[in-house]
């Protein structure tokens, strides 16, 4: 199957320093990929210039054969590149259902309406008069989610879903999944917790100081592999 | 008794004035955290425009209000999108400075092509004209006009920022400009258009002050500071904030101008110092 979107050589720079060394990576249509990695591995920066808030040579990124690296990130939105920010990160000053409506700004057509926002979440739907910070932190999530998802994207990145949550708000949100991936999503998840990641991926990448130092079918790679590879050791 | 309603009703209508300037200077702090110094001179760019409209077209000052509408806009977006942007970071020094600097070279140019003369528009009669409202108490025609396009304003504004598409942009990449642009807002357009609307408004109330009073290439900074002013008393962050700001401004201008003629913009500063005083966040803050 050809790549939605694939990185060849990708490096990446805060300033003089350097983040990411010689990133490969693909993900197909339909495929959840999972990357995994301890702090500072470069997860975050990775996904900053799939997303374009860190520019890169053009055609280090490709989104269905097409250079993107460097694109701004509201026209990688247009082109069906949606991303549920690490921390969440609504809009206070927006209420519940305004921060899930401007999910759909770029006004690109598909499945997800508010109507299947709320139906996957119900907790929002009696909740979407109120302030998106006013909710707990779960809930939070679940707008965010929501939010990148009334985009209806072809590319969902999720950026530390379970960052700061209880592990019972995490297993909700990740009950959630299933959901949402039955019609076919392509989704990138990045995750701190290996048992999880590896549950709800296809592949998976580790990533180690810059470089990705491990990848595999996730249900196939051993658990030893993969502590070797997140710590380089 | 009558003097003094009289008095507080020519208070508020002249507010209404005040709030018209201030409108595009709460818009524009709101959404980009960025104080234009400008601003003042903006209004007088736009008197100038309306008097030169009116004087070589011999057309209606309306008429030339809305010629002066979109030729604002267009400046704003402009100068936003060509020069303000570049200037926007966390530290809000830069955009003072640029805007500062924008403040003399409009004031030099207006200088240059007007000369220090005072002018003003004619507005064809109506500046005299006034509704009696009972015995002793009269409103007049003009000052009313200027007062409903301010409440007109204020409501346009309002339903802009609550309703709307554009207005939740405006508000999310309030919030947070990176995370808006992962939504897909453009926040270098969507700041053009804060700054268009803005200036777009003086447009309106560039006019209405040639109308009203005699307008002079140098009288932008005073008309920056009553708008500044408006927008603190009223707080920070809420249009009808800054709408009651601009009343209770000309309200107490009003009042001082009754006491003693020498009075009047004191009382204004006066009020505004003790709302900083005892009030800093302003009398109606909102969070958006």
């Amino acid at each position: 199957m050809a790549a939605l979107l694939q990185t060849h050589n990708l490096t990446a720079f805060y300033g003089d320093f350097q983040a990411l060394f010689g990133i490969d990576f693909e993900i197909a249509t339909g495929e959840i990929v999972a990357i995994i990695g301890a702090n500072g591995a470069g997860k975050s920066t990775f996904l900053k210039t799939l997303t374009g808030l860190i520019k890169t040579q053009k055609d280090a990124v490709q989104l269905e054969g097409d250079g993107i690296g460097g694109v701004p990130p509201h026209d990688l939105v247009a082109r069906g590149i949606a991303m549920v920010p690490e921390g969440r990160r609504l809009f206070p000053s927006l209420s519940v259902e305004e921060n899930l409506t401007i999910g759909a700004y770029a006004k690109r057509g598909g499945p997800w309406t508010l109507e299947r926002v709320y139906a996957t979440f119900p907790v929002l739907s009696e909740r979407r008069r109120n302030p998106g910070t006013a909710l707990s932190g779960g809930q939070q999530q679940m707008v965010a989610i929501g939010r990148a998802l009334m985009a209806n994207p072809k590319l969902l990145i999720c950026d530390e879903l379970s960052l700061g949550l209880a592990p019972v708000v995490i297993k909700e949100i990740y009950e959630a999944i299933p959901k949402i991936t039955a019609e076919g999503i392509t989704a990138i998840i990045v995750e701190q917790d290996v048992a999880v990641a590896k549950r709800v991926s296809h592949r998976l990448y580790c990533f180690q100081e810059g470089r990705v130092s491990l990848t595999g079918e996730s249900s196939k790679t051993p658990m030893e592999d993969i502590s070797k590879a997140y710590f380089g050791i | 008794m009558f003097t003094w309603i009289d008095t507080i009703l020519q208070g508020v209508m002249l507010g209404g004035l005040y709030a018209l300037f201030a409108m595009g200077l709460s818009l524009m702090f709101g959404v980009m955290r960025l104080v234009n110094t400008a601003h003042g001179d903006f209004v007088l760019l736009a008197a100038f425009a309306g008097f030169v409209i009116t004087d070589t077209l011999h057309v209606s000052p309306f008429v030339a209000m809305a010629l002066v509408i979109p030729l604002a806009f267009g400046v704003g977006y402009i100068v936003q999108r060509g020069v303000l942007n570049y200037t926007i970071s966390k530290d809000p020094l830069p955009s003072l400075v640029v805007t500062f600097g924008m403040s003399i070279v409009i004031q030099n140019l207006l200088l240059e092509l007007f000369s220090a003369d005072t002018r003003s528009i004619s507005a064809g009669g109506i500046e005299t004209q006034s509704i009696p409202l009972v015995e002793g108490l009269a409103v007049g025609v003009l000052p009313l006009m200027i007062f409903l396009a301010a409440l007109a304003a204020t409501l346009g504004f309002q339903w802009l920022f609550g309703n709307t598409s554009l207005g939740r942009a405006f508000r999310a990449t309030s919030d947070d400009r990176e995370a808006a642009s992962l939504m897909g807002i453009n926040n270098v357009h969507i700041y053009a258009l804060a700054t268009a609307i803005a200036v777009g408004v003086l447009g309106v109330a560039g006019v209405f002050h040639g109308m009203r009073t005699t307008i002079a290439p140098t009288d932008g900074p005073a008309q920056l500071i009553y708008a500044f002013e408006a927008v603190i008393i009223g707080g920070m962050g809420s249009f009808w904030g800054t709408f009651a700001g601009g009343i209770i401004l000309g309200v107490a201008q009003a009042i001082g101008f009754r006491v003693d003629p020498g009075w009047g913009i004191l009382v204004g500063h006066l009020v505004f110092i003790l709302v900083l005083l005892f009030k800093p966040s302003g009398l109606f803050p909102k969070t958006r």
